[in-house]
């Protein structure tokens, strides 16, 4: 393992972890819910029918996009380097999709909101997906696709 | 109405964060899992700054009776651990290193790289309505 510190960015990224925890913060004292991002899409797109109301998680997840879209009209332009490959994205989206349903969240309810509560199910998803992510990007780099 | 302006601004405040911080970018969470390679530990940063303030939210919380802006607080209750959330987790994992994304910065990358994010969106949405069907 090499620490590639010159490619870090540990200010941008604490500072918009703050962020990301305020944002989180509204959603639990006042609407008493926990911002978990694949709850609420399924919520908002009407897959799932039980959780927020659908004008409450439709409006949080229209926000995403309007927050990215305010950084990048802020700071000239976010980088963002995707997979070129569809198929990539295409099978990658399910897996995300069908295990983060599966699983009760993602990286945003139960890795910050799940894990800050030291909820048991969130810190066992969390050190499962994480260690489920570092084993697969280890694989496709042994296997010569990174 | 109230609701839906405090959900559009911590949606809102929540992509600002994932774009400031670089997690909209997948190479970069890709870096992150990524430990044979060169390893990016920004994603650890991240995580760091946005367990502070629900650090201290969570205890404002215990002592509130309901939120400011909401009648009741809709808290999950479960403390099951079963087989469902394990391999949810781990098929969620796999998915996540493949790619580099997980919902959230894929749904703020709608604005920022709208045809490679709405294709991955598309998928994932798929994916949950599979998942709805099988487990019902």
């Amino acid at each position: 393992m090499r620490v590639a510190l010159l490619l870090a960015q540990p200010m941008e990224g604490f500072t918009g972890g703050l962020m990301i925890g305020l944002a989180a913060a509204i959603m639990l004292l006042g609407l008493g819910r926990i911002a978990g991002v694949s709850g609420l899409a399924a919520r908002a797109t009407g897959i799932a029918d039980s959780g927020a109301p659908r004008p409450v998680a439709l409006a949080f997840v229209l926000g995403l996009p309007i927050g990215g879209l305010l950084v990048g009209l802020l700071t000239g332009g976010v980088i963002v380097r995707y997979p070129t490959s569809i198929m990539t994205l295409l099978v990658a989206g399910l897996l995300v999709g069908f295990g983060t349903r599966l699983g009760s969240g993602c990286t945003s309810g139960h890795g910050v909101c799940g894990l800050s509560r030291l909820s048991p199910r969130s810190i066992v998803a969390t050190i499962l997906f994480m260690a489920s992510g570092f084993a697969t990007v280890a694989i496709m780099r042994l296997g010569g696709l990174l | 109405m109230k609701r839906i302006l405090v959900a559009l601004l911590a949606g809102t405040l929540f992509g600002a964060g994932l774009a400031w911080s670089g997690m909209a970018d997948p190479q970069r969470v890709q870096g992150f899992l990524d430990l044979l390679g060169d390893w990016d530990p920004t994603l650890a940063f991240v995580m760091a700054g946005a367990l502070i303030p629900m650090a201290i939210a969570w205890p404002i919380q215990k002592r509130l009776e309901k939120p400011f802006a909401d009648a009741h607080f809709q808290l999950p209750g479960t403390t099951k651990l079963d087989a469902k959330l394990a391999s949810g987790a781990i098929l969620f994992g796999i998915g996540w290193g493949i790619a580099g994304l997980c919902p959230g910065p894929a749904v703020t990358g709608l604005a920022i790289a709208p045809a490679s994010a709405a294709l991955f969106v598309i998928a994932m949405l798929a994916g949950m309505v599979l998942e709805r069907m099988s487990t019902r």
